[in-house]
């Protein structure tokens, strides 16, 4: 009896051991990832909201090329490309064996639809403009398309990576809202609306398969739930956590880790440059001099990112430091609006959109600027109205909104854009830029273009958008920075 | 009780057209432009004409209402301009969530505060009284967001016995839904429950200080007996009204709680209707409400004369 239960007692062991060896080593492949905004739907070609490129980039969709974790253009579904003498025709060379999740063979024919679609005249494409160089797309056999172009653009093959220049199925086109088909290495499984978003692996993905076999993104609006849902473990990862004050408290926590990174969120105070005492260059240089940048990164992102100049990423290879050149200097400031006309300042209004950086960066900038006597009436919109008001009928003085476009310095060349700048020589010098395809040459370029810009003073130049990513220590793979609006899932993998 | 009826039911019809002009003309007026919300800052003029001439919104404003009175008579929602689905789906979908928990968060505050408030009545001045009354003066002042963000940290957080937020859905099984509705119930329905259980004790006392009440004693019932077959039933009326106003409140106006939890119900649904100008989800989902609002407060009335036999007799002359 006594060694019977020894027996016993031996295998029940031997079993705990068995069990937790085994799960021990089975590392984790499902992945729940917090996101706080909830896409609108989930077609990239039809929609701006940032949402929708951090769900399905590169994960559902894929395009021609894409950008990479660097920012840099890698082939996609082209593997490969060649450029004509005139660099105005692109020979693109497509992959073979590649299937849409509907079981649809990708070729030469749903590249042309997918482009045409996109330039087409009943497009719904948010940045429709990124097509409107192409002049024609011919099929040329089953997997070559000639693309050719109006005028030589430089940055084409970079912006046939963004998400809005992915891929589509004819027969699926319609129904991507709800129910995306792509050919990425992940398959849409089904969305609750304002719960999640799940993805599978794409067993028949023509490339690297990726170790996740589960994705879920959840949708947490609330900052104060994103960090109850990472203390409890409800969630693995945030890669874009919204609340920069919790971030020192969940530093404390030994199960998550803390990566800031950068994006391309230019981060401006954006001034009307044909309002009021605006006009003025003067003025301008006066509120150049006025703020004081890093107490505004201290007050409205609580230390949490990049002091910049001028309207360009601070990662950039071409990124040119001008933060000293108006360092802060109210004396300056004051002395400047006296020149132009105003020794008692002047009253302005300031419309903040709802995001925290701009409701709480625009109270430091309003009390910044009421000491060099320009008194600010802060007037807070929804986003809605922003877009209505501020962005199409320009009625505003001055607002605060991050600029998350990659590589956008081109909207000061478009005088009708809301910031109402008009200047020929950066007009010009933006068109030389298209036309430039040498390296070297372009980022001489855009060094001038950053220049341009921040000498005329044609807004405040605060900070560069940082990205809080707070993750499971075991957790490898997601990006650190975000070149493009996309959390990449399809290097992701669990150590544990 | 066909006359009560047939004013009840104008008065429905009445209310939804009302409802229909208001929030017409509000969002009429109100500023943005779907098209833009979607489309964002870079969007080309003729993109947006096109998104527009798709949505319907390039009609004149008068075409634009009747033809969506009358898809409603139809019993057409529409569909979502956003999220491209139809929005009787998208509310089925919430009311699934913002429904139960309602239920719940209702049936907690009921079991809770009845009882409480009947003791505090039937103990007036006395220990157990004071107890429930500060109890009841502390859920009325604790705000229930931060009232649930308390819970969270003590039952998600550090015991890890619920989730912390969201819903896994129906089709999870219904334990785990109902386990993500616990903490988000409690948090709604305490704080009602102490209201419920101020109601219930003024209420009963008032009523006890009646003269069928003195009556009843007189003839020898006791003071428990006078309560309960007497008193009860008459105290109750307030209780009731109170609980048809609850549930109308919590049913839309959980945002708060929608948010702190996380949970995709109707308030969550509506709000964010609003900022992405989602305009048909917000019209047709007022509708519902409003029509909601109106049956539920038609259910109340009904309630009363099933309660109070006297209102039954009123209308019979």
């Amino acid at each position: 009896m006594f060694s019977l239960r020894k027996v016993f007692g031996g295998i029940a062991v031997a079993l705990c051991l068995t069990f937790a060896a085994s799960s021990a080593m089975a590392a984790k492949s499902s992945l729940i990832m917090g996101m706080v905004l909830e896409p609108p739907h989930l077609d990239p070609t039809a929609g701006a909201a940032a949402a929708i490129d951090e769900v399905v980039y590169a994960n559902i969709f894929e395009g021609l090329t894409r950008i990479d974790r660097w920012g840099v253009v890698r082939p996609a579904l082209a593997k490969l490309w060649r450029v004509s003498e005139d660099k105005k025709t692109y020979t693109f060379y497509l992959r073979k064996g590649v299937r849409f999740h509907n079981g649809s063979a990708f070729d030469a024919s749903d590249v042309v639809f997918s482009l045409n679609r996109a330039r087409g005249k009943s497009s719904t494409n948010a940045q429709k403009v990124l097509f409107k160089p192409i002049e024609t797309v011919t099929r040329k056999g089953k997997y070559t398309v000639v693309v050719t172009l109006k005028q030589v653009t430089g940055s084409f093959l970079f912006n046939m990576g963004w998400g809005d220049a992915v891929m589509v199925d004819r027969a699926s086109a319609a129904t991507n809202k709800s129910k995306p088909i792509g050919t990425g290495p992940f398959k849409f499984k089904r969305w609750v609306r304002g719960d999640r978003i799940e993805m599978v692996k794409n067993t028949d993905y023509w490339g690297k398969p990726v170790k996740l076999q589960k994705a879920t993104i959840k949708i947490i609006p609330d900052p104060a739930a994103a960090t109850a849902a990472l203390l409890a473990g409800d969630v693995d990862a945030f890669a874009n956590f919204p609340a920069p004050e919790a971030l020192k408290q969940l530093e404390n926590d030994p199960r998550l880790k803390i990566v800031i990174g950068n994006t391309e969120g230019e981060t401006i105070l954006s001034t009307n440059n044909q309002r009021g005492p605006f006009k003025k260059l003067k003025v301008r240089q006066a509120l150049a001099y006025a703020i004081n940048r890093q107490e505004i990164i201290d007050g409205a992102m609580f230390g949490f990112g990049t002091p910049i100049g001028t309207h360009f990423a601070p990662h950039h290879p071409a990124y040119v430091d001008l933060t000293a050149k108006f360092a802060y200097n109210p004396q300056k400031a004051k002395q400047l609006l006296a020149e132009a006309g105003y020794p008692n300042g002047f009253k302005a209004v300031i419309k903040l959109p709802p995001t925290p950086y701009a409701r709480r960066g625009g109270e430091i900038v309003a009390s910044q600027l009421r000491k060099v006597g320009i008194r600010l009436e802060i007037i807070p919109v929804e986003w809605a109205q922003w877009l209505a008001q501020v962005f199409k009928k320009r009625d505003y003085d001055l607002t605060i909104v991050s600029h998350t476009e990659p590589m956008d310095i081109g909207i000061y060349a478009r005088k009708d854009y809301y910031f109402a700048y008009d200047s020929p020589k950066f007009q010009a010098l933006m068109k030389k830029l298209n036309e430039t395809v040498d390296r070297d040459a372009r980022h001489k370029i855009m060094g001038e273009a950053q220049r341009i810009i921040s000498d005329d003073c044609v807004n405040g130049y605060l900070f560069q958008l940082a990205k809080g990513g707070v993750w499971n220590k075991d957790l490898r793979g997601l990006w650190e920075n975000s070149p493009v609006q996309a959390n990449d899932l399809t290097e992701v993998y669990w150590v544990k | 009780m066909s006359v009560f009826l047939a004013k009840r039911i104008a008065t429905l019809v009445l209310t939804l057209w009302l409802t229909t002009v208001v929030i017409f003309i509000v969002l009429e007026v109100i500023p943005g432009d779907p098209a833009a919300v979607m489309l964002g800052m870079n969007a080309e003029p003729e993109t947006l004409a096109a998104l527009r001439a798709e949505l319907g919104l390039d009609r004149p404003a008068l075409v634009r209402y009747f033809s969506w009175v009358q898809e409603l008579l139809h019993g057409n929602l529409g569909i979502s301009h956003t999220y491209q689905v139809p929005v009787s789906e998208l509310i089925l979908e919430r009311i699934a969530i913002s429904l139960p928990l309602t239920l719940f968060a209702i049936v907690l505050s009921t079991v809770i505060s009845i009882p409480l408030g009947i003791i505090a009545a039937s103990k007036q001045n006395k220990p157990a009284d004071f107890f429930v009354m500060g109890f009841s003066q502390l859920g009325i002042a604790i705000p229930n967001f931060w009232f649930g963000l308390l819970l969270i940290l003590f039952f998600s957080v550090t015991l890890r016995w619920v989730p912390a937020g969201g819903f896994p859905g129906w089709e999870a099984g219904f334990f785990p839904a109902m386990g993500s509705l616990i903490l988000p119930a409690v948090a709604l329905g305490l704080p009602q429950a102490a209201i419920l259980a101020r109601v219930t004790r003024s209420s009963l006392l008032e009523v006890l200080q009646e003269d069928f009440i003195r009556t009843a004693r007189a003839k020898g019932a006791t003071q428990r007996r006078a309560l309960w077959r007497h008193a009860l039933r008459n105290g109750l009326i307030p209780v009731v009204t109170i609980m048809g106003l609850q549930f109308s409140v919590l049913l839309a106006g959980a945002i708060i709680i929608e948010n702190v939890f996380y949970l995709p119900g109707l308030g969550r649904l509506i709000f964010q209707a609003i900022s992405q100008r989602d305009l048909i989800v917000v019209k047709n989902m007022v509708v519902v409400l409003a029509a909601t609002v109106v049956f539920i407060n038609f259910i109340v009335d009904i309630l009363y004369v099933v309660i109070d036999p006297r209102l039954r007799g009123g209308d019979r002359g």
